[in-house]
């Protein structure tokens, strides 16, 4: 072995032992850097609060009732729809049945995971939100979303006085604005000041029930629900749970 | 000793060698190599126009999609991505031509290089460029790019390829600029620069007179970068990869892609070479120096890294059609038979199994041959990217509507003023910079005078039918 091999062999050893140390260090740093969860220190840290949803698919009849309210609550422009109905069907015996689809607030949620930037964030009440003030645009989130809960602002969103005048944050993410992604924020300064949000309102049928699974209470506004047990009796689910996004969303089948 | 170094050369190599490579001297090679720079006619200033043309319809369409947003594109809330990522990955991909393959080359000692090299770094450079770009146009909002490296969380994938896109970018250019300082030093001193480009050459080769001290240095600084280089290089494209595949989506979800894309990259990076030597060997007369056989070892590349992409695919779309979740057998399904299948076959037809016949067959391994299985290739492999990119998005993740998307004329503007500002690129810098490594073929040891003048082969007459053989096979190629 010549003197250059010997180097050039060295120098191998070298770069490779640089990548395997930095390999390891980035897998420490992943696991300890709150750079890589994004979670904020949301203002409900004092209240270690749980946000959640069951759906009754018994219930539901599929008329959009609650899409409508959402989205004249939220004023969301046209495109988009935080919470809507999907027709599906489980197996070719059954018929099919109507399934809402809000945003199911995961608690390990892909599109936080895969945001560059950090505007994808989780509260620590559960609550996945996104900061429209740092988001890029590049959809990579929309992507990784499993439930397809993530609309982007095309063009410029249509845009009324009153929608206008309100104050943006993300916990209520208006005015819109161009070139971001939005989705449903899960109504939390609803919650907090103990109110409904419009889609559980505004459901005819009380399919929607929201609450804090902390409580192991929900409400549709008409009863209460006591969770740990309505999801044991009626056998509830949640979609796609096996992909391990741990969502906050319950259905109760129609059995 | 002797006898171990004679065994190396043949005669027969020798004297090839001897009629082929020493034809030229090196005044006459330095006239060929700097015409670009000093002369240019006519007809160099058609191109640019008409590729500045195209470049402009490009601006144009872009400030369209700035002015009223990704509503101008075809993309929707279900196929959110589209076009411009597809150039994203094949422009990235063709950057792999260069760096790499001119690393790997010049670390394996394979002498043949020594012509192509500059060709295949400055591809690198412009590929990198226009590929980068293709992000930054995809974004909602390109005013905020710079909360990437401010705010950039390490756990997004979208961070690994700023970061090694960028280490990729600074390594490439240091690794294209520092084999051009010594042809810079000599290009200033030429007859008939003008002033202001003699102060760039001079400015750019440093104090360079070509001592022994200042070439081991240089040597040396290129090596370390082509070690460096490489798993650079590699790292990018894997990257690219895992933004598809850190996504829990059918079609993208695969552990294979990170090397399914590194090999689709130099697959068609090579192609892209290729397709680079062929213009600018008609153009400006390389012929002296882009011989057949540098197309037969890049076809021969080529080929091997055609038939290791029939390999991955087979293997990626086997393993998920035989077996996978009722998602996976529905896009494939598409792929296979459905919406885009017409795409899929045209890719698998014209842009792996043709080429690979043209390669693999001696008969059509001619330089036409291989110039037209590259340019198939890389048509083949834009279209796989799409196939790629597209399908999975569309494909319906809860209910059953498939989203659809078409793209626009400004998505289609875009990419044709990307790909003409590639190749604008690359022209503007064959007029200042040379294209082919002078004083590495000077180098070559290969060709040095001491092994041309050795001892005659014993049997000069066998060897001389050697020659003609071998110096005809060469020609007839062409
Ligand atoms: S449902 Fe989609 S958008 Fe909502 S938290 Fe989960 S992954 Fe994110
Ligand atoms: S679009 Fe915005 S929220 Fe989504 S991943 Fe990109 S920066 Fe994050």
């Amino acid at each position: 072995m010549n003197a250059g091999r010997r180097r050039f062999v060295k120098l191998l050893g070298i770069g490779a032992a640089t990548i395997g140390a930095s390999l390891a260090g980035v897998s420490q740093l992943l696991r300890h850097l709150p750079l890589v969860k994004g979670d904020s220190d949301g203002s409900a840290e004092n209240a270690p609060r749980k946000w959640g949803m069951i759906i009754d698919l018994k219930k539901c009849d599929g008329c959009r009732a609650c899409t409508e309210a959402c989205k004249i609550a939220h004023h969301i422009p046209f495109n988009q729809e935080w919470i809507k109905i999907y027709e599906v069907e489980d197996n070719p015996l059954t018929p099919p049945y109507h399934l809402p689809r809000p945003c199911m607030h995961c608690e390990e949620p892909p599109c936080r995971n895969v945001c560059p930037t950090g505007a994808t964030y989780r509260r620590k009440d559960g609550v996945v939100l996104i900061n429209h003030d740092r988001c890029i645009g590049c959809r990579y989130c929309m992507t990784a979303c499993p439930y397809s809960a993530r609309y982007f602002n095309w063009g410029d969103p249509p845009h009324t006085q009153e929608e206008l005048a309100h104050e943006y944050s993300p916990e209520e993410p208006w005015p819109h604005i161009r070139g971001v992604v939005e989705k449903c924020d899960f109504c939390v300064t609803h919650g907090e000041k103990g109110i409904l949000p419009p889609c559980v309102t505004g459901c005819p049928s009380g399919a929607i029930y929201y609450g804090d699974l902390a409580e192991d209470a929900v409400s549709n506004g008409q009863e209460l629900l006591k969770v740990s047990e309505v999801v044991r009796v009626r056998q509830a689910f949640r979609y796609k749970e096996e992909l391990g996004t741990g969502p906050r969303v319950y259905y109760l089948p129609r059995g | 000793m002797e006898r171990a170094h004679e065994s190396i050369i043949s005669p027969a190599a020798r004297l090839v060698i001897l009629l082929v490579e020493e034809q030229l001297t090196d005044e006459e090679m330095e006239r060929i190599i700097f015409k670009p720079i000093i002369k240019t006619g006519a007809g160099f200033y058609a191109v640019v126009a008409v590729l500045g043309g195209l470049v402009a319809l490009g601006a144009y369409a872009y400030y369209v999609q700035l002015s009223e947003g990704l509503i101008v594109t075809g993309m929707t809330d279900i196929v959110i991505w589209g076009v411009y990522i597809t150039n994203f990955v094949f422009f990235i991909g063709i950057s792999h031509a260069g760096t790499l393959i001119s690393a790997i080359l010049r670390l394996t000692k394979a002498e043949w290089r020594r012509p192509i090299t500059r060709m295949a770094e400055a591809i690198t450079v412009f590929a990198l460029l226009v590929g980068a770009s293709m992000i930054l146009i995809d974004l909602g909002r390109p005013d905020r790019m710079m909360n990437v490296p401010l705010y950039g969380r390490i756990g997004s994938a979208i961070l690994w390829d700023f970061t090694s896109i960028l280490a990729y970018l600074a390594g490439s250019m240091l690794y294209l600029y520092l084999p051009l300082i010594p042809d810079l030093a000599r290009a200033k001193e030429l007859k008939g620069i003008p002033r202001w480009k003699q102060k760039i050459y001079s400015f750019l080769s440093f104090k360079w007179k070509g001592t022994k001290e200042q070439k081991m240095r240089l040597e040396r600084g290129i090596s370390v970068m082509a070690i460096i280089i490489v798993p650079i290089a590699v790292s990018v494209h894997t990257v690219v990869s895992w933004i598809f595949s850190m996504t829990p989506r059918a079609g993208w979800h695969s552990t294979i892609f990170g090397p399914y894309f590194v090999v689709g990259a130099i697959f068609s990076g090579i192609a892209s070479i290729i397709i680079a030597m062929a213009i600018f060997r008609k153009v400006f007369g390389f012929e002296k120096f882009l011989k057949p056989r540098h197309f037969k070892y890049l076809g021969l590349m080529l080929l091997t890294l055609n038939i290791a992409y029939i390999y991955f695919t087979l293997s990626e779309y086997l393993t998920a059609g035989y077996w996978g979740q009722e998602s996976e057998g529905q896009l494939l399904a598409a792929i296979f038979g459905g919406e885009y299948a017409t795409y899929f076959w045209i890719f698998v037809i014209f842009g792996l199994l043709v080429p690979a016949f043209i390669l693999a067959i001696p008969q059509t391994r001619t330089i036409k041959g291989i110039v037209f299985a590259s340019i198939l290739v890389n048509i083949g492999m834009w279209i796989k990217r799409f196939i790629i990119t597209v399908p999975s998005l569309a494909l319906p993740q809860i209910g059953s509507e498939w989203g659809v998307y078409s793209p626009t004329w400004v998505e289609w503007s875009i990419t044709i003023g990307a790909v003409a500002g590639f190749m604008l690129m690359f022209l503007i810098f064959s007029k200042f910079f040379p294209l082919i490594s002078i004083w590495e073929i000077k180098e070559d040891p290969t060709t040095k005078k001491h092994v041309v003048d050795g001892p005659e082969p014993t049997s000069s007459k066998s060897a001389e039918g050697t020659v003609q053989i071998r110096s005809h096979s060469d020609s007839s190629a062409d």
